[in-house]
């Protein structure tokens, strides 16, 4: 195989395995299938990213076609590393799959399901890799398709509302994306992302730039469920189908965090952005409110998942906080929150789908007495809680620790505190959590529950480990984020 | 040979210990502190251990005599507290108790201010697991409140040394003033801990919750860390000497009204942790070496009162002073044991607790503090009274409650036993302790030997005594306190103590009505705007989400375009 091919074998993998993987009736071959393809793109991320750390960026010409009138896929270390989470999750996750999906949808439909789930990996992996702007609009068209399907597939009826919820949502915001790309594609004549950073520049008249810059800042704000777009998020993360979940919370939203950073930073420019549109007094207030309102939510719920999903929203306001602050820490700490996040949540939403595979609810009373019937499941969930808060030792304190670097290094005294004070919040929720698992005896006259399977806490423990890992060796992530930073900012690396 | 970081032998055997079968556990939680204390001994002889962590030097070990004192202590403290535990079959407790342990540790041999705040934060989550492991609901919420104090101060302890990082370049967790916001806020952070006045409920409020094992852990560490924080950073600051005087006399009076004898005896911690952070405000070597000390001694004698009176928990299932009483009958060497314990928190001679706190007073003295050193002896005489009078009084003797009930375990007993050894070996050999002592290199040429005679002889008692009846401040009667007790409790009683109980009721009643409104107020703020019903939680219909769509792409568009 000519490694020169990687970048499109990335996303073309997927696409090809979906209509094969329906094409595949029984469950389990699709199972089987799904998930070794998806070891396969684990194994070529891992060798993108190492070829990219080593060599720098790699431009890829799609059918030869010189940029910017062809489509290029461009990797740097910023899209090489996502790329790879999406993927490590992915890989964790289809193992999973197999009992969860299989408890929780129906059977006729499971080799539709792997096969949506591989269109939703092909848009997310798509959005990544490209350096198209037309092609990022067409990739999370794809995926967001493929995730109202994967919501919709939920058990209880309210997951077809919550997915119709998510695709007026979502469909507005990609219009948004489109009407952006519109403008700009007026005023350059160009769809390449790095021909566009150079020709927006040029434009005579700048005004219908920033009608662009709003339309796009704003579609794709939708997409990483920013306060106050975050509305969709809740319900389709607590009524999708539990691996769903912890595949959507681990990479849809991340990778919406990118699109971000592309838009933002490669094509505007930070200059552009952050000085001449107030981009960051947009950003920061409303990073801040979900940080405060995403966690304060959550203390309030008794679905763990809708719990979650809140707290699901102020972490993503710590990493839009931290792209606010266009500093090398600050987009050093969003990034690696990106990172630590996807760990984290992913792992938790797991652990819920352990938890809903043996007691069939994941009701806060259900978790009465469950600590000690479930050890593994409710440790992992205890693990990740902590890592939410930003204990050290956990990866969440990493992304912490640089997030307040940053608010400090910008003299914002009262940011630096609200992120500590986020953290306050967060340990109230997890507090709940571990005291209703620990502390609660279990209700007189409940079921035995029985330890979930080896082949489901596997896969959460990998995702929890990876977050502990990664807590204490930070050189690994904190080196590919720093270095993803300074190139988003220009800086000489 | 060298060294492992103590923190870490720790971790480790806490992982051990829960992976342990059951019957193995209690004894690997001997071992534990044991192997650490061998280890212990060549940290004390090998140079510090250097990790990196970000792109910031970390000092795992910083063993000088300051941090060994504390070390000392602290696997002492662990192993006391261990045998107390030796017969509890709870995973949990073991577990967590080792981590907390550890975490104390490795707080203490922090050489920098980011090691310090990782033992800070592990220990704030461990021991709430102590707290939490009674399982009942007033304990679930107690540890709740505890945590997030903890958690508060482990906050403000990051943003402090951010900053201070930030301004001078070098984590190093050392001498720092109070002139910069850094040692501002790292000063708050060490003062929750340490229970400073108006931020002292969570001691009280959620010590007394813990397991009878637990509160024996919790009383040795948290505080304690603390005042190894303020002696390491903030020595000679003169605002110290007037928290740690208020901390001394305020717990008094509630100490006197509380019938739990265990919260009793956590607002006497309060009071003893006050005389130690008044020797740190002092600064003089002297002080230093009385507030460390003192800090040692309360660690065994705290400690030791605090078995005997889980003990009686563990046995009769009560703790309150009004339903006990009578148990010497059937609690002969536990009442004894106490009576040690209560005698060397009164500082008798001869006790442990005669041999430091005095060492706090002269120093006030010393340095001319005459007020200071004057309500010092106040809450001297205080502490006689609620801890070495009321604690053994109402719990062993005052009426007969008709409880019977047999000694506790011989692991109970065992370890109350050694406690109160330690505690008379100390008060009868305080040449062991003080060698031990961080300052006393600069001390021997001229007050080493000054300070033994002045001890030994009882100077100190005399030189209270009448100095105090020259100026006439005092009632000259209160040197046969000592001889009845029953007098102090019938004169002071009514003559100050019932009227300074009456201010304080109202005034606590009145700052609990405060705070219940308070927080009654923020819960059902919070409840109306986060709650499940709120406008943040509901879920929204399409439509009104869709305006909020276009409402902030308004926004962003006119703010585009200014």
């Amino acid at each position: 195989m000519n490694a020169g091919h990687l970048p499109i074998l990335q996303v073309a993998l997927p696409l090809i395995a979906a209509p094969l993987c329906v094409l595949l009736r029984r469950p389990a071959f699709a199972w089987a299938f799904t998930t070794l393809v998806s070891w396969a793109l684990l194994a070529m991320s891992i060798l993108l990213l190492i070829r990219v750390m080593a060599d720098g960026v790699i431009s890829y010409r799609l059918g030869g076609w010189a940029p910017p009138f062809g489509i290029e896929y461009r990797l740097d270390a910023v899209n090489c590393f996502v790329i790879l989470v999406i993927s490590a999750v992915a890989a964790v996750v289809t193992p999973y799959m197999r009992q969860s999906v299989a408890r929780e949808i129906t059977a006729p439909r499971h080799n539709l399901f792997y096969g949506v789930y591989l269109l939703a990996l092909t848009g997310l992996l798509g959005i990544a890799a490209t350096g198209d702007a037309f092609n990022i609009y067409v990739f999370m068209e794809i995926s967001s398709l493929a995730s109202y399907v994967l919501i919709g597939l939920g058990s209880s009826r309210r997951a077809r509302a919550a997915a119709f919820q998510y695709l007026i949502m979502g469909t507005i915001g990609a219009t948004f994306l489109l009407i952006g790309i519109g403008l700009l594609y007026m005023m350059t004549g160009t769809l390449n992302l790095a021909d566009l950073s150079l020709r927006v520049a040029e434009v005579p008249d700048m005004r219908p730039i920033y009608a662009a810059f709003a339309f796009i800042t704003i579609g794709v704000l939708i997409k990483l469920a920013l306060f106050p777009l975050h509305i969709w998020l809740p319900n389709a993360y607590t009524h999708a189908p539990s691996a769903v979940s912890a595949f959507l919370a681990a990479s849809a939203t991340k990778v919406g965090a990118y699109v971000l950073l592309r838009f933002v930073f490669t094509l505007f420019g930070p200059e552009f952005s952050f000085e001449r549109m107030p981009l960051m007094e947009i950003l920061m207030p409303l990073s801040l409110i979900a940080i405060l309102v995403g966690s304060g939510v959550a203390i309030f719920q008794h679905d763990l998942k809708r719990l979650f999903a809140y707290s699901s929203i102020g972490q993503i306001g710590y990493i839009a906080l931290g792209i606010s602050f266009a500093s090398t820490s600050g987009l050093t700490g969003a990034i690696v929150h990106i990172f630590n996040h996807a760990m984290m949540k992913g792992g938790i939403f797991l652990a819920l789908g352990c938890m809903m595979y043996r007691t069939g609810s994941v009701e806060l009373s259900a978790l009465h007495g469950l600590g000690r019937r479930m050890p593994f499941t409710m440790a992992a969930l205890i693990i990740g809680g902590l890592g939410l808060v930003g204990v050290p030792l956990t990866s969440g304190f990493v992304s912490k620790w640089y997030l307040v670097q940053a608010a400090l290094e910008a003299d914002l005294w009262p940011v630096a505190l609200l992120i500590l004070l986020g953290s306050l919040v967060a340990l109230i929720y997890v507090g709940r959590v571990i005291e209703a698992a620990y502390f609660r005896p279990p209700p007189p006259g409940a079921p035995a529950v029985r330890e979930a399977p080896w082949q489901m806490l596997i896969p959460t423990w990998i995702l929890l480990a990876a977050s502990l890992y990664f807590g204490v060796h930070t050189d690994i992530t904190v080196s590919v984020a720093e270095r993803g930073a300074e190139m988003l900012l220009g800086l000489p690396a | 040979m060298t060294s492992l970081p103590p923190a870490l032998i720790f971790f480790a055997g806490a992982l051990l210990v829960g992976l342990a079968p059951a019957r193995l556990r209690p004894a690997m939680t001997l071992l534990v502190p044991l192997f650490g204390g061998w280890n212990l001994w060549y940290v004390a002889g090998g140079g510090g251990l250097d990790v990196a962590l970000f792109d910031t030097q970390l000092e795992l070990v910083r063993a000088d005599k300051l941090a060994l004192l504390f070390g000392i202590l602290f696997h002492l403290a662990t192993f006391l507290a261990c045998i107390y535990a030796f017969h509890l079959r709870d995973r949990m407790q073991q577990v967590t108790a080792l981590i907390y342990a550890g975490g104390a540790l490795g707080a203490v041999f922090a050489g920098d201010l980011i090691t310090l705040f990782i033992g800070w934060e592990i220990m704030a989550v461990s021991s709430v697991f102590l707290i939490w492991a009674r399982r009942t609901p007033r304990a679930s919420s107690a540890g709740l409140r505890y945590l997030i104090m903890q958690i508060s101060s482990g906050l403000l302890l990051l943003a402090g040394a951010l900053l201070h990082i930030s301004e001078t370049g070098s984590p190093a967790f050392g001498a720092m003033g109070l002139g910069s916001l850094a040692g501002i806020l790292i000063f708050t952070a060490f003062g929750i801990k340490c229970a400073f006045p108006l931020v002292h409920s969570w001691l009280t409020d959620a010590y007394p919750e813990a397991t009878p094992t637990g509160m024996v852990f919790l009383s040795a560490f948290t505080t304690k860390v603390a005042i190894y924080g303020l002696a390491r950073s903030f020595a000679g600051a003169e605002v110290l000497i007037y928290i740690g005087t208020a901390m001394a006399m305020f717990p008094i009076f509630f100490a006197v009204i509380e019938n739990d004898l265990r919260r009793v005896l956590a607002f006497s911690l309060i009071n003893q942790v006050g005389f130690m952070v008044v020797g740190i405000g002092i600064g003089s070597e002297l002080a230093m070496n009385g507030a460390v000390s003192h800090a040692f001694n309360d660690v065994l004698f705290k400690g030791l009162l605090l078995m005997s009176m889980g003990a009686v928990l563990h046995q009769t299932g009560k703790i309150n002073g009004s339903e006990l009483g009578g148990l010497y009958k059937t609690m002969p060497i536990t009442t004894g044991l106490c009576i040690v314990g209560a005698a060397s928190i009164s500082a008798f001679p001869l006790f442990s607790g005669f041999v430091s706190k005095s060492m706090v007073m002269v120093a006030a003295a010393e340095e001319g503090y005459w007020i200071v050193w004057l309500l010092l002896l106040f809450a001297s005489a205080g502490v006689f009274h609620h801890a070495g009078i009321k604690i053994p009084y109402f719990a062993f003797f005052a009426h007969d409650s008709g409880i019977r009930t047999r000694e506790p375990p011989l692991n109970m007993l065992l370890a109350m036993g050694l406690s109160a050894a330690l505690c008379i070996l100390i008060g009868v050999y305080p040449s062991l302790l003080y060698s031990l002592l961080p300052w006393e290199v600069h001390y021997v040429p001229y007050t080493a030997d000054h300070v033994l005679t002045q001890l030994q002889l009882l100077f100190f008692s005399a030189l209270a005594f009448a100095w105090l009846n020259l100026s006439g401040l005092y009632p000259p009667e209160l040197p046969s306190v000592n001889l009845d007790a029953d007098w102090l409790y019938r004169r002071l009683g009514v003559g100050i103590v019932r009227r300074a109980e009456r201010v304080w009721i109202k005034a606590e009643r009145a700052g609990a009505r405060f705070a219940q409104y308070g927080t009654g107020v923020l819960q059902r703020s919070a409840a109306r705007h986060y709650g499940p019903a709120s406008v943040l939680a509901r879920t929204w219909s399409t439509g009104f989400a869709a305006l909020w769509i276009v409402v902030l792409l308004g926004i962003c568009l006119i703010l585009y375009y200014l």
